[in-house]
């Protein structure tokens, strides 16, 4: 990286990567300054360039110390050196911003508030004394707020606050920690923050909206609040009413609420939190982490009903530092949204859909220009493992293995949706926008395509998309891109793709692809897929067995249905056949009529398409042991499933089975199931399911050692991989049996990684025919 | 396989392969209206049945094939003059089956009031057809006033609906399944001709656009009616009139209500100062009894149909893509 450069006077410095909006030049500044350069430093766009004069070794050392000590939330990819040939000036200057062209462009994350700046927020001796929007170099909103790059205060939501003298005096002096601090901003200039109710207008100002704000949640109300990347509805996680409330509000019955809590200390007394959890808690992106909770946490009941995990975030703008430390207590911060919409953003929308469900709005006059949804991660075989990427995460970009010749949009699945867009050797994974069947969530991936087209100065001509007709997503890409300029990218290929491309895995290798349902290849729906993969193609090699999914959409919302279409229709794969009898706890379950209608449907083919699914097999084999025969929430029933084997730590797996069927590894599932239900008889159902993820864990290990591979390589994919105990015993066998196994981190699993591997496919198709 | 079920797949076949070696340019529509020297307009509609099974609750396929043709007249805002018939048959059908069949053309014919003036028939050999295909042509003539095209939707048209949806396509599937609905889902099949005359007369040139959304249910016609026109339907889900057995069939079958086949309703968008009149005029008969508002039309999105959900969030309201393929992964 570092280029040793025997230059005697001047010397051009670019400095490529996350360089911009982290503090960056002043970091430059006093380090040049330091090694008694002269010169200046500016942002241009996309990377920082610096002009240094001095002695060839003060060069050298500033080289040097450049790469060795930047700040903490710098990336530096790549620095390219060239003579100056120039007159030295006076001293060290920090220019504005030019915008000189068109290169790669970073845009930063938001960050967290630093230390430095809480320690101000709450000395009553500062002149920033609890202001709700303190910042500097080192924090606070960046992608949230930038409408363009180079990353200058012009160009974000903070043009409209004109700096007082003492923020101006701050900004321009290279030596202060806000130094060009892009939304630096003070009780005398800054945004401020304002109290409304339902109905009206503002009725209270600064301390006194807040005071509103703390007394409503104090006593039991819900309030909505403008964070970074949107307005969140906020309750006391203790108080069973209010949650009560904020899911009725949210159309959200059960799927798991996020608790903020004051500080480190507290999230350990919800959860168990390992050293990877609390640096993944107390880092600048400020995820919501999923932790195994106590027993005996003090929350509501209503929070995660039924699981043995919580997701806790620490305070990480001003504002929520100032209602956690005067609540002191858990409290449920979670997207405002109502069911299947995306976070409000804009004060209209907030007051038009939240307001109804709350008790008042703490809304504040600094606008949030891109939408990020709080971001989700988990630790999975000891690493942090993003489930939900957007806010802090976001919109940072990533490698791509194969550098993409033009511009690609990747217009992503359908679920957990997100875009992506390819630029030279980095991809940009656009924020988590929801799922894509609202028009309010398709308007949200419209505004994020145009925004990161903005951000990186580019308009794609080319864009990837998944083969299923029905995504709005590929119809948008086929609405918008002529045929010769869209690059389709089977679903499960971009999973496993999405994987190693992010660890920078050498091709081809060996991709195991678990989730629910994605478009296959020959027409019928995917979801348990073994594939020999490059990143321009696969094989297939293996598959799950099929069984029909009677009812379509119907039988992922009612995994009973799924467990009937393996009762009755499960392919025959030579094995044994599921008895009724063996179901009689499920069959007494249901109403005899839908018994009796689907498995009609399963023998006529009737609106029952195949599907060689694991997700859907999860489905299943949860509604025959009891364990959810219906889902509240996309996969809740696996969910629950792995919540059951929760404590049974070692358990031997129950039967499985692999066959060879039209050159094609097939596992399957009917000996597992027929095993799970007969020892369900004797058996506690956690037991069983823990036998069950087991057994799927050998069944993937044996499905790497069967097929003919040429590699030692595997990466794995799809949603079904978010489970905790299949992803580590799984990750542990392939180990065992000498592979090098990869898995999701900074991508989901889910499809919320699916545009990323698409653009991934797209670039290196497109490099090759290059 | 996915074509036939009236959805995007259809939309693709009709636009590719076969309108563009045949047919004037314009917008999709049921039925033609065709000047003639001497200053008359003709509508000609032709329409090709095939149903299995034949006999259903509600109705047979010589009942339907009467009532397609002449609701495809209507929907260009045309009273029925003449139909002609056309049977292929398949070696071995009953001659039974035939009369039955034939009579139930007749009595469907005689209750619209229009004379079947011509047909034709052919036999072919066993197994190169499925028992008895049905071809209706229909002639008809302007109704005064009318001025209908699926193109003359306009931004701030309110959307009314004739009757309930989803009766035709479930009790189809339930007796060609045997999935044991027919006690209570019978197909909607009937002529909607008076209620056109009704509304035109009521409503003029505000009646903008009619169509009877028959294969791909509401969905695609109010696609293709927002298609055709460039404007946006935004639709009330609550508003639906979905019978009860209905909505627990398509629960149970795991069917959209909007994507199933209907043959005796209409969606009209109305300009907003005809509404009130139309919609008297359409609940003045038995066939709209049933009628209500359940949408509106914007400028934009041109072209997207969406609908406004219980809990006040919009959905994407799709064409049907070929068999429901869920999207869930
Ligand atoms: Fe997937
Ligand atoms: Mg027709
Ligand atoms: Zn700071
Ligand atoms: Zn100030």
């Amino acid at each position: 990286m570092m280029t040793s450069a025997a230059v005697r006077g001047g010397l051009r410095i670019a400095l490529h990567g996350v360089v911009q909006g982290v503090g960056f030049r002043p970091f430059v500044y006093r380090t040049a300054v330091s090694c008694g350069l002269t010169g200046d430093v500016r942002n241009t766009s996309g990377h920082v360039e610096i002009h240094a004069f001095g002695s060839e070794p003060a060069l050298a050392a500033f080289l040097d110390r450049l790469a060795r000590e930047a700040p903490a939330e710098a990336r530096i990819d790549r620095v390219e050196t060239s003579p100056l040939d120039a007159a030295p000036p006076a001293g060290f200057g920090v220019r504005t911003s030019s915008d000189v062209d068109g290169g790669g462009r970073e845009s930063p994350p938001d960050l967290a508030t630093c230390d430095a700046c809480l320690r101000e927020l709450f000395d009553p001796l500062d002149r920033r004394y609890r202001y709700p929007f303190i910042n500097c170099t080192d924090c606070g909103p960046r992608a949230t707020i930038v409408a363009d790059l180079p990353y200058d205060r012009s160009r974000t939501t903070m043009s409209g606050f004109p700096m007082c003298p003492a923020c101006a005096a701050e900004y321009r002096d290279p030596a202060d920690r806000r130094f060009h601090a892009e939304p630096i901003a003070c009780p005398a200039c800054g945004p401020r923050l304002c109290w409304r109710t339902v109905g009206g207008g503002p009725i209270a100002y600064g301390e006194d909206a807040l005071a509103e704000a703390v007394a409503i949640v104090d006593t039991g109300g819900v309030i909505a609040v403008k964070g970074i990347g949107g307005y969140q509805i906020v309750c006391d996680a203790q108080n069973e009413a209010a949650v009560a409330r904020v899911r009725a509000g949210k159309c959200r019955p059960r799927k798991p609420l996020a608790v903020m809590v004051p500080d480190v200390d507290d999230a350990a007394r919800l959860g168990f939190l390992g050293a990877t959890e609390v640096t993944l808690l107390t880092g600048t992106a400020r995820p919501i982490v999923l932790v195994w909770r106590w027993a005996n946490a003090p929350l509501a009941d209503g929070v995660a009903p039924a699981l043995p995990e919580v997701g806790v975030f620490l305070p990480y703008s001003p504002l929520h530092h100032l209602l956690l430390r005067e609540l002191g207590r858990p409290l449920v911060v979670t997207s405002g949204n109502r069911g299947g919409e995306p976070i409000a953003i804009d004060p209209d929308t907030a007051r038009a859909v939240l307001g109804p469900l709350t008790d008042g709005i703490l809304d504040h006059d600094r606008p949030v220009l891109s939408r990020y949804d709080d971001s989700v991660a988990r630790v999975v075989a000891g690493a942090p493992r993003l489930l939900r990427r957007a806010r802090g995460y976001a919109p940072a970009s990533l490698a791509l293995p194969a550098p993409a010749p033009e511009p690609v949009l990747a217009v992503g699945a359908h679920l957990k949706h997100t875009a992506a867009l390819a630029v030279g050797d980095r991809a940009v994974l656009g924020p988590h926008t929801g799922d894509l069947e609202s028009a309010e969530t398709f308007a949200a991936f419209e505004q994020v395509v145009t925004r990161l087209g903005r951000l990186w100065a580019v308009r794609p001509r080319i864009a990837a998309h998944d083969p299923h007709p029905g995504y709005l997503s590929t119809q948008y890409a086929t609405a918008r891109f002529p045929r010769g300029e869209r690059v389709p990218v089977q679903h499960h290929h971009a999973h496993v793709v999405a994987t190693a491309a992010e660890h920078g895995v050498r091709e081809p290798f060996l991709g195991i692809a678990y989730d629910g349902l994605g478009y296959g290849d020959d027409g019928t729906l995917w979801g348990g897929e073994i594939l020999l993969a490059t990143y321009t193609g696969f094989r297939r090699v293996g598959r799950f067995g099929r069984a029909p999914l009677p009812g379509g959409a119907a039988a992922v919302r009612h995994p009973a249905r799924m467990a009937l279409g393996y009762l009755y229709g499960a392919e025959d794969l030579g094995g044994q056949a599921i008895p009724d009898a063996l179901a009689a706890g499920l069959l007494g379950r249901l109403d005899a009529r839908e018994v009796d209608v689907v498995r009609r449907m399963v023998r006529r083919g009737l609106n029952a398409p195949l599907v060689s699914s694991a997700g859907r097999l999860f489905d299943a084999v949860a509604s025959l042991l009891g364990v959810a025969d219906d889902a509240g929430y996309e996969g809740e029933a696996a969910i629950l499933l792995e919540a059951a084997a929760a404590g049974h730590e070692t358990v031997d797996a129950l039967r499985w089975r692999l066959v060879h069927r039209d050159g094609l590894w097939v596992y399957d599932p009917a000996p597992t199931i027929v095993d799970a239900l007969e020892r369900a008889a004797g058996e506690p159902v956690g037991m069983v399911a823990a036998r069950f993820h087991a057994a799927l864990a050998e069944v993937t290990v044996a499905f790497a050692e069967s097929v003919q591979c040429p590699t030692r390589t595997v990466c794995l994919g799809g949603g079904v991989f978010q489970n905790r105990r299949l992803a580590e015993a799984v990750l542990a066998g392939l180990r065992a049996a000498g592979f090098d196994a990869y898995l999701g981190e900074r991508v989901p699993v889910n499809d919320g990684g699916i545009s990323y591997g698409q653009a991934a496919v797209a670039a290196a198709r497109l490099a090759g025919k290059g | 396989l996915g074509h036939g079920s009236g959805g995007q797949l259809m939309a693709e076949l009709l636009g590719k392969v076969i309108t563009p070696g045949l047919v004037a340019p314009g917008p999709a529509e049921d039925a033609a209206v065709v000047p003639f020297e001497g200053g008359g307009q003709a509508v000609l509609s032709t329409d090709g049945f095939v149903v299995t099974p034949r006999f259903f609750p509600g109705g047979d396929i010589g009942s339907l094939a009467v009532h397609g043709t002449v609701n495809d007249l209507a929907m260009r805002g045309a009273a029925p003059v003449a139909l002609c018939l056309a049977y292929v048959l398949e070696e071995g059908l009953p001659i039974e089956e035939l009369a039955r069949i034939t009579a139930s053309v007749a009595a469907a014919a005689v209750a619209v009031g229009v004379p079947v003036v011509c047909g034709d028939t052919k036999v072919v050999g066993r197994g190169a057809a499925d028992g008895l295909y049905v071809t209706t042509t229909g002639l008809g003539v302007l109704l005064p006033g009318a001025t209908v095209s699926a193109a003359r939707g306009r931004p701030g048209d309110v959307v009314l609906l004739s009757g309930p949806i989803g009766l035709h396509g479930t009790a189809i599937l339930s007796a060609r399944e045997d999935l044991g609905f027919e006690a209570e889902i019978a197909s909607d099949s009937q002529p909607l001709h008076r209620l056109v005359a009704r509304m035109i007369a009521a409503g003029g040139s505000g009646v903008h656009a009619l169509r009877d959304p028959t294969r791909g249910g509401l969905a695609s016609a109010l696609n293709e009616l927002a298609a055709a026109s460039g404007i946006a339907i935004e639709i009330s889900e609550p508003a639906l009139p979905v019978p009860q057995p209905v909505a627990a069939a398509c629960e149970l079958l795991g069917l959209d209500p909007l994507h199933v086949a209907n043959e005796g309703c209409l969606v009209a968008l109305v300009a907003p100062e005809a509404a009130d009149a139309v919609l008297a005029a359409m609940r003045a008969g038995p066939e709209g009894a049933g009628a209500r508002q359940i949408g509106t039309v914007a400028a934009d999105p041109a072209g997207r149909v969406t609908a406004r959900t219980l809990v006040g969030s919009t959905r994407i309201v799709d064409m049907l893509v070929g068999e429901q393929l869920p999207r869930i992964c």
